[in-house]
């Protein structure tokens, strides 16, 4: 078995050429999918793989596809390529070096629920990369496999890319949606969910980049085959998006269950000037955070085990923080983006991430006593469960947890606010 | 008469065709790229304009540019060069690198240079965090990537604008970890941006991560 299963290009030179790709086997899948299958035969392999969504949630690929509204036409497909939480960068990488698998992930999906237009929904910066798709599009289109009757059957199909403009919270499926539409990226209530009213009211799959870019080998080789791989729970490989403070960040391609130690150490070839591994976000900025004890870092990285020390895996944007930060100053960060990124429709993000930040940058700039600490956690308790999508709980995570279990380095700032004088050693001094 | 429409008249015909015809508004977003392409900010007139051609009212495209971070309503310099200094791009040293770089250029944190030639801009996550410090600059070119990036090569880069082109540019964009070993030029010159791009450019690429990486 290769070692890549998504970051394919990584050992094969030149996958993003469509011939390239086609000589590995591109686009038998999907050849097999629409000449050979129904499309709910295709629906039903990605659910006996027990594929998980990629993107944060983790919830079942093929189940949200069965879940499609057939009394309702035409159907949508919107690859998710909004990739904008701190830590993520995997997503790209997918899409400037194995673009054709994702593309074919993309069209076998449109298949399953009988899409006839997809849209790659891609975050502005993804500027250069939005052209590249477009090209590549266009090759797929020249060959045949993109347009009316593709090889000679009744399904059709078209891709289109558009460009997000800078905005965090268009990562939220709904929000996304909305915004596709024209409108100002704001979360729908939901139910309804979109695989029944979607993209301009109508059934819409949405799925993650990553996901999509597992599909074409679970077609090509069977649910079974990729079963063998992760954990019973949490099948298939995940890119773990490492970065923070180790010697390798990058992206790394691993079973679902692979421990953190391995991840950081093995892989990411551990932390400068021998520092010790102090905390650990799994899910970026929106994390609740972990205390890296030895248990932790022996913990199995999969949806399941992640909840066990606290936390979430999400899109696994692994952050590690070393044993010169300080989570005051941490949380200070992430309140920062999420103050800047709430979309402003719900009332206890809107005006929660307002106070946290300010109450943060209160205890950052030493005027801050103990009781605005517990102002601040009690701010965040007041966010959880409040707001129509996950912003609002994800800008209260690294708060909780971080007041919770490194107390201590609060309760420091706080003392060295009440004397001034006393030397500032707490404070991230990275390099 | 529509200024907009007859200046891009194929570009807006093309950016229609992507959405079903009776949901135009779906093209406010690549309208508004496309007006802001020029002077680097949504004008007034530019709101109008659009409104027209999608028959949706100005406010809803000025709530538009409100909205997304990536258009604006103010001129700014002709390059824009935005920095990431979110968690983990700070965590690799991105505050200290926009405070070097804000000093060198002699200017705050959203101010532009005297001479108009660079806005320096603070970001949220670029999706580039191994390989921080890192920005984006966005100008009349559209928007592009510089990773790995130390506050010499960024002067470098502002010295290429200022002198315009007389000194050489720094690396644009970075690499993916791993793309290395897939670094045969394309055979399609065609392809504009990242990936043909990149790959004349490891040699400096890799400089500048082993400058990183030293620190």
């Amino acid at each position: 078995m290769s070692t890549f299963l998504l970051l394919r290009h990584r050992e094969i030179p030149n996958l993003d050429q469509l011939d390239v790709y086609r000589q590995h086997g591109g686009f038998e899948a999907f050849q097999k999918a629409i000449t050979t299958l129904q499309p709910k035969e295709v629906t039903d392999e990605v659910k006996a793989s027990g594929l998980r969504g990629r993107g944060g949630a983790g919830f079942p690929t093929g189940m949200k596809w069965s879940f499609i509204d057939n009394n309702n036409w035409p159907h949508y497909v919107v690859a998710n390529a909004d990739e904008s939480e701190p830590g993520t960068f995997k997503d790209r990488e997918i899409m400037e070096g194995n673009p054709y698998q994702f593309l074919e992930g993309v069209m076998i999906c449109a298949y399953a629920v009988q899409a006839q237009s997809a849209y790659i929904y891609l975050r502005g910066e993804f500027w250069q990369l939005a052209a590249e798709l477009d090209k590549r599009i266009q090759a797929l289109e020249a060959a045949g496999l993109l347009g009316d009757n593709i090889l000679g059957t009744n399904f059709s199909l078209r891709l289109y890319t558009h460009l997000g403009a800078g905005a965090y919270i268009c990562g939220e499926e709904t929000a996304l949606l909305e915004s596709l539409e024209g409108k100002l990226g704001q979360p729908r209530l939901r139910p309804p969910f979109p695989p029944s009213y979607g993209l301009y009211g109508k059934p819409t799959i949405v799925n993650n980049v990553e996901t999509l870019t597992n599909v074409p080998l679970i077609v090509a080789r069977g649910a079974k085959w990729y079963k063998t791989m992760g954990t019973e729970r949490s099948p298939g490989t995940k890119i773990f998006s490492l970065c923070g403070q180790v010697n390798k960040p990058g992206n790394y391609e691993l079973p679902l269950g692979t421990t953190f130690r391995e991840l950081i150490f093995t892989h990411g070839g551990g932390l400068k000037d021998g520092r010790k591994v102090k905390a650990i976000m799994p899910a970026g900025a929106s994390s609740s955070i972990i205390v890296a004890t030895e248990e932790a870092l022996d913990t199995p990285m999969d949806y399941e085990n992640t909840q066990k020390v606290g936390s979430v895996l999400g899109s696994a944007s692994v952050i590690v923080i070393d044993d010169s930060v300080s989570m005051e100053w941490v949380i200070n960060k992430t309140l920062h983006f999420f103050k800047h990124e709430s979309c402003g429709k719900c009332t206890p993000c809107r005006e929660g991430t307002y106070w946290m930040m300010h109450i943060s940058d209160r205890i950052s700039r030493g005027q801050a006593n103990e009781e605005d600490l517990e102002t601040l956690n009690d701010v965040a308790l007041n966010i959880q469960g409040k707001c129509l999508c996950a912003l609002g709980e994800f800008s209260t995570m690294a708060v909780v947890t971080g007041i919770e279990r490194f107390k201590s380095d609060f309760e420091l700032r706080l003392a060295q606010n009440a004397n001034p004088e006393s030397p500032e050693t707490v404070l991230a001094a990275v390099d | 008469m529509n200024l907009l429409y007859e200046k891009y008249a194929a570009e807006i015909k093309h950016i229609l065709a992507k959405y079903p015809a009776d949901q135009k508004r779906s093209a406010v977003m690549p309208l508004l790229y496309l007006a802001q392409q020029e002077q680097g900010y949504i004008q007034k007139q530019d709101l109008q304009m659009i409104a027209e051609i999608l028959d949706i009212s100005a406010t809803d495209v000025g709530s538009i540019v409100g909205f997304y971070t990536l258009y604006h309503d103010h001129p700014g310099g002709k390059h824009r060069l935005q920095v990431c200094n979110d968690l983990p791009c700070a965590l690799r040293g991105a505050d200290e690198f926009l405070e070097k770089l804000c000093e060198n250029l002699g200017v705050q944190v959203g101010e532009t240079t005297p001479d108009g030639l660079v806005t320096i801009e603070a970001v949220m996550c670029l999706a580039g965090c191994d390989r921080a410090p890192l920005f984006q600059v966005q100008d009349a070119e559209g928007i592009r990537y510089y990773e790995n990036q130390t506050v010499e090569t960024a002067l470098q880069l502002v010295e290429h604008w200022r002198s315009d082109g007389a000194t050489p540019a720094p690396s644009p964009l970075g690499l993916r970890a791993g793309q290395e070993k897939s670094s045969t030029p394309l055979p399609d010159e065609t392809v504009t941006g990242l990936s043909a791009e990149v790959r004349d450019e490891t040699a400096s690429d890799t400089a500048a991560t082993e400058t990183q990486e030293t620190d």
